[in-house]
């Protein structure tokens, strides 16, 4: 990493109780996933539009960290095998 | 090389001198090893599958013993650790940055399966890559595989070699007789190689 991870703008839900809050999938990141596969690879998993997906690639590339989906832990958890296999740097946590 | 371009009505296609084809396949090669399903921690020494199947229910998520198992007949757990083998730990990441325990069990039920998908996007590869280099023609899931497993030894590599986001600067200032010189000009060419996959895809 070259770049200090930065906060990610999440929807406030410090306030509801835990069971509540949605679970988030985060991408990292990393110096060797090329800018435009990871735009594609958004676009390929995700269905994103090309103007979205290069959104959140380019949030991911300056700010350390970009959240790329969020729902249902195993939905999460389900993306995160899939970014795996393409080599994305990816996590799962519950939203705070 | 010649690189990717998209082929009307569908795939994409290329070509790579021999010197090019036998190179790509001895990294592929070499991640196949890395990845293959069973295979040990190469610094660890530990193999990552033979816990007998615990049955536990994943914390904080319940879910019926039997399920489990059925998971564990198809793809017996792996370790819960992650590798410490700074490539394979690259490849399988952790699925939980700030929970051990979590990361733990995904990794568990999943990691064995991960290992199973690298390897044959891998084998893939080899499998339409052929041996004396030349034409490569591919469909548009052969593609696919190619761009995962060009990742796959583009993340190997860089680690090994420390990569940063300043990979031009840092490859500028090695002299051309530094035993790391060849590797850099390896790495930048399986970028230029992945990159005119995904614009032929694109």
């Amino acid at each position: 990493m070259s770049t200090a991870p930065a906060e990610v703008d999440l929807p406030r839900s410090a306030d509801k109780p835990v069971s509540d809050r949605p679970w988030v999938t985060i991408v990292w990141n990393d110096p060797v996933n090329l800018m435009s596969y990871v735009t594609y690879v958004f676009q390929h998993v995700f269905g994103y539009p090309k103007k979205k997906a290069t959104k959140l690639m380019l949030d991911v590339h300056h700010k350390g960290k970009a959240v790329v989906a969020a729902g249902a832990r195993e939905a999460m958890e389900h993306n995160v095998e899939v970014l795996h296999g393409y080599g994305l740097w990816a996590t799962v946590r519950q939203d705070t | 090389m010649e690189p990717f371009r998209s082929v009307r009505g569908g795939g994409v296609r290329a070509w790579l001198a021999a010197a090019e084809a036998s190179l790509l396949r001895n990294l592929v090669g070499q991640i196949m090893t890395l990845v293959e399903p069973g295979a040990s921690d190469p610094q660890s020494g530990n193999p990552p599958s033979g816990n007998p199947p615990s049955g536990n229910p994943r914390s904080g998520n319940p879910r019926p013993d039997d399920l489990d198992a059925l998971e564990a007949m198809l793809y017996p757990p792996g370790a819960a650790q992650a590798p410490e083998d700074p490539v394979l730990a690259r490849l399988l990441p952790d699925a939980y940055s700030d929970d051990p325990e979590a990361a733990g069990e995904f990794r568990k039920y999943t990691e064995p399966a991960l290992r199973s998908a690298k390897y044959e996007v891998a084998k893939q590869l080899l499998d339409t890559l052929p041996e004396a280099g030349g034409r490569i023609q591919l469909s548009n899931d052969e593609a696919l595989a190619w761009l995962k497993a060009l990742n796959d030894v583009r993340l190997a590599l860089g680690v090994r070699l420390g990569v940063t986001e300043e990979f031009e600067q840092e490859w500028a200032k090695l002299k051309p007789d530094d035993p790391q010189w060849t590797a850099y000009e390896v790495y930048a060419w399986l970028g230029a190689v992945q990159e005119s996959l995904v614009q032929a895809l694109a």
